[in-house]
């Protein structure tokens, strides 16, 4: 953002107390467990990410932490407050974008962020206009006639556009094209560069790859795994492709070394493995008599990450379609 | 070039045998579809209509068993205010129980039997276009006029099912054979005609609602039109004939039966549904007839809290619900005159009956007849505003809201608050459309004011039955509908009230409307007034208490 927020309130905001803390949070509906002692922790200043499948509770989450669902146990505490009981106050140092955006159909858009803007306590109308530039939205039309893509834009721009603590943002760029995505990437950056907070549900691997500092993965209501990316990563295994001029098949029995794949090509043997990452050193010590023609590691995505939390329920998904 | 050209050409041609190319491709499906989706609702909608006729029957032979009783009745409907409430007064001379069944309780079974016929088609064209459903559908191998046409076959079988059930209940209450299917088939026919009246307002407007609200319009339109015509002149005259539901009447079941009014209705049937087609071709899928217009690109300053907010959303309805009110009781004020007439030539017939109303009485009487039934009517919108509150949460729309500094008191208060005033504003509206009907014929006791008063006072009955929705909100949402129940039931002690006297008063109590003094002719009761009130604010507040306490839900 090009307007300066010298008085932002993200700079008075008390350090060290996270914007959000949650833990052994529970909640069912009937028979259903939704969250199953979820812990989450959002710091002051930092995107944390919040990834999961559909259906695993972070929409769930985020609607206990705006105090629209009562948790049935544990502590959740959001900028120093309770969101149950001090909803109204906390909403006001806070700014939401729901997944499913769904607008008042004889409103326009402009209208739509006018309301919610004011409803949280105002908004600075060059950055509403600039905002609604950058996103390339018409605010003239009513909201019925907005496609998916752009009621996303519509609850956007509402919340950026507000001068908040925090943001909670659940799985924002739904609907939004690739061009629209780098945009709402670039706001989430500038604000985060002012002292803001942000909780970024997603199910979308690049988009917290892109934009967080730490991660919590969820499914069925649990966290499987959570951390920062570079801690996260330090627990995986690196993609490896490396060329030799001598065969290298007997690489497979170094230990940490998983998968590995050997084929011929016209410059010499080409070896693809993962290698877990404790032990790169012994390999690239090993690797040297082999005469390696071209090396590639590529560290983990959150994709392989993912696939190796939700593994092996896409594998029994698989044995089902396949029978 | 030539093999990009012909290859997609030739596949479609070679589709078209088969399918023939037709609109009405996937009709089959499609009303299969729609008979599942709506395989209970189709009937119990028959088989109330019929238990209705079975009731009517029943109670009207154990209130008036003898010929005698039955002439006492006939008087009683000769009224003005009675015409309106009933028909054209065939059979009134000799009043057998199906000829009082035909006169009186036909017109409410027509009248029920349209509203389902008009939700019933926008629900499954309107409606399905507007959630997006139909794209999915039409996206298939489905013609253009598939869609309607499977709804209206559905409401084709649905109306066929009324008009047999009706008839059967008749012919098994030991009434004519002919006269009664007759009687089920002119109700039947009539559902037919306000089907078609759907398809053709579902095609005009983007939203469902406002297709329903067309389609109820029209129904107003044609109750108000025999409604005139019928008190104009005994049997109806010409102003009659303009209205479906006239048509229905004019069969003259019971009394001296002809089938051909009906093909008027079927013709009428016809013609809309030429129309509907029509005005199908010439729009897109999920557009209305005319293009959306752009909006302000800035909310308005007034627009900055949830109360502007909800009153934004239903102003359109306050204003609608307010003009049909309006006309409906000025039609109806402009026969307070006539009532004088009737009390000379009561006088002249019966004057002991005469003598046992003053003038003033039976004027009274014919306002307080009004006054509640429009009153029922505002309470008809105080529930379906009432509703919207669940509506905006299960849509989703109220979560952002609440996720501002707005507390969920604040929000749901702005959603009552909207409710309130528009009842009170309607209220207002009907007392004083009655009362100017009134003036317009020289009529000038009661006084504006005493209409206003009459009306006004049924603000608490009203609040009672949006204290009804509010608990169901606070504690259980997903019930919130059974408020409609509660509405019905205020409505038959409403307008059958006299039918009931055998019915103890803990029964009639139920309806909040029952407690209600009808000036200007009763005195003003306070008491019960007073005491209904409370009950009403003890309702809205359990309402607001439980909304704080439960989760925040949608769809």
């Amino acid at each position: 953002m090009t307007t300066p927020t010298t008085t932002s309130r993200a700079a008075v905001a008390r350090a060290g107390t996270p914007a959000v803390e949650i833990h052994d949070l529970r909640k069912t509906f009937g028979a259903f467990t939704a969250l199953d002692g979820l812990d989450l922790t959002v710091r002051q200043g930092e995107v944390a990410g919040f990834l999961g499948p559909n259906g695993a509770g972070k929409s769930t989450t985020i609607r206990v932490l705006l105090g629209l669902l009562r948790a049935d146990s544990g502590s959740v505490s959001l900028l120093g407050g309770d969101p149950w009981r001090d909803a109204v106050a906390l909403h006001r140092r806070l700014a939401y974008v729901p997944g499913d955006v769904n607008l008042w159909p004889n409103l326009t858009g402009g209208e739509a962020i006018d309301l919610l803007t004011r409803l949280r306590g105002g908004v600075d109308p060059a950055r509403r206009t600039l905002l609604l530039d950058r996103f390339e939205l018409d605010p003239t039309k009513k909201a019925r006639t907005y496609s998916k893509g752009n009621r996303q834009k519509v609850a956007l721009v509402a919340a950026l556009a507000s001068d908040v603590e925090l943001l909670v943002l659940d799985e924002p760029t739904s609907g939004l094209d690739p061009l629209m995505e780098a945009v709402f990437t670039e706001c989430v950056r500038e604000l985060v560069a002012e002292g803001r907070s942000v909780l970024l549900s997603s199910h979308i691997l690049a988009e917290v790859e892109k934009l967080c500092d730490t991660v919590t993965i969820i499914r069925a209501g649990k966290v499987v795994q959570s951390g920062t990316l570079e801690e996260l990563r330090h627990l995986t295994r690196s993609a490896v492709t490396v060329v030799t001029e001598r065969d290298a098949t007997d690489l497979g029995t170094l230990p940490g070394v998983h998968d590995l794949l050997v084929e011929p090509t016209d410059d010499g043997p080409r070896a693809r493995f993962d290698v877990d990452n404790d032990h790169m050193a012994g390999l690239v010590t090993t690797l040297g008599p082999y005469g390696v023609r071209s090396l590639h590691v590529a560290p983990p995505s959150l994709e392989e990450l993912f696939m190796r939390h939700y593994g092996d329920e896409l594998e029994r998904i698989d044995t089902a379609g396949a029978l | 070039m030539s093999a990009t050209a012909t290859t997609p050409r030739t596949a479609p041609a070679r589709h078209q045998q088969h399918r023939g190319g037709s609109s009405l491709a996937g009709t089959g499906t499609l009303l299969r579809l729609a008979l599942r989706r709506d395989r209970v609702r189709t009937p119990v909608w028959a088989f109330s209509v019929a238990l209705l006729f079975l009731y009517a029957v029943t109670a009207l032979d154990a209130v008036y068993p003898t010929a005698a009783d039955r002439q006492v009745r006939a008087e009683l409907v000769s009224s003005p205010a009675a015409i309106m409430m009933s028909g054209p007064g065939y059979g009134l001379d000799d009043y057998t129980l199906g000829a009082l069944v035909a006169n009186e309780f036909a017109l409410w079974a027509m009248i029920a039997v349209a509203i389902m016929n008009v939700l019933l088609v926008v629900r499954h064209t309107r409606a399905e276009e507007e959630t997006g459903r139909s794209e999915l559908v039409r996206a298939g191998v489905v013609g253009r006029h598939a869609p309607a046409t499977a709804t209206f076959l559905l409401a084709l079988i649905a109306n066929a099912l009324v008009a047999v059930l009706s008839g059967a209940v008749l012919v098994a209450a030991g009434l004519a054979a002919a006269d009664s299917f007759a009687l089920g088939a002119a109700v039947g026919v009539t559902g037919l005609v306000f089907a078609a009246v759907g398809l053709v307002t579902s095609q005009l407007t983007e939203h469902a609602r406002t297709a329903s609200g067309l389609g109820l319009a029209a129904l107003g339109v044609a109750f108000l039109l025999r409604a005139i015509g019928d008190v104009q002149q005994t049997h109806g005259s010409w102003v009659s004939w303009l209205s479906p539901i006239g048509w229905a009447q004019q069969i003259r079941s019971f009394v001296d039966l002809r089938w051909w009014p009906l093909a008027l209705s079927l013709a009428l049937v016809v013609l809309l549904l030429l129309l509907a087609s029509s005005l199908a071709t010439r729009r897109d899928v999920g557009a209305g007839l005319f293009p959306p217009r752009a909006g302000p690109a800035d909310a308005a300053r007034s627009l900055r809290s949830p109360f502007a907010l909800a009153w934004r959303q239903q102003l359109g309805s306050v204003v609608a619900w307010g003009a049909g009110i309006a006309v409906m009781a000025y039609a109806s004020g402009t026969f307070v005159d006539s009532v004088g007439d009737m009390v000379d030539e009561l006088t002249a017939t019966s004057p002991e009956m005469a003598a046992l109303f003053g003038e003033d009485d039976l004027v009274n009487g014919f306002v307080a007849v009004l006054t509640v039934f429009m009153a029922l009517a505002v309470g008809g919108f105080a529930i379906s505003s009432a509703l919207r509150a669940r509506a905006e949460e299960t849509s989703g729309r109220a979560e952002p809201v609440l996720a501002t500094a707005t507390s969920r008191t604040r929000w749901l208060g702005a959603q009552l608050a909207v409710t309130v005033l528009g009842s009170v504003v309607l209220l207002v509206v009907s007392g004083l459309a009655l009362g100017l009907g009134a003036l317009t014929v020289g009529v000038t006791t009661p006084t504006l004011g005493e209409y206003v008063a009459a009306a006004v006072v049924y603000l608490p009955a009203v609040l009672a039955l949006v204290g009804v929705v509010w608990v169901c909100l606070g504690w259980r949402p997903g019930l919130a509908g059974l408020a409609w129940v509660l509405f019905l039931w205020a409505f038959v002690v409403g307008i059958f009230g006299s039918l009931l006297e055998d019915l103890p008063d803990a029964a009639r109590g139920v309806s909040p409307y029952w407690h209600v003094p009808q000036l200007p002719g009763d005195d003003l009761d306070a008491g019960s007034l007073g005491l209904l009130t409370l009950v009403a604010l003890a309702l809205l507040a359990v309402g607001f208490v439980g909304f704080r306490r439960r989760d925040v839900t949608s769809t």
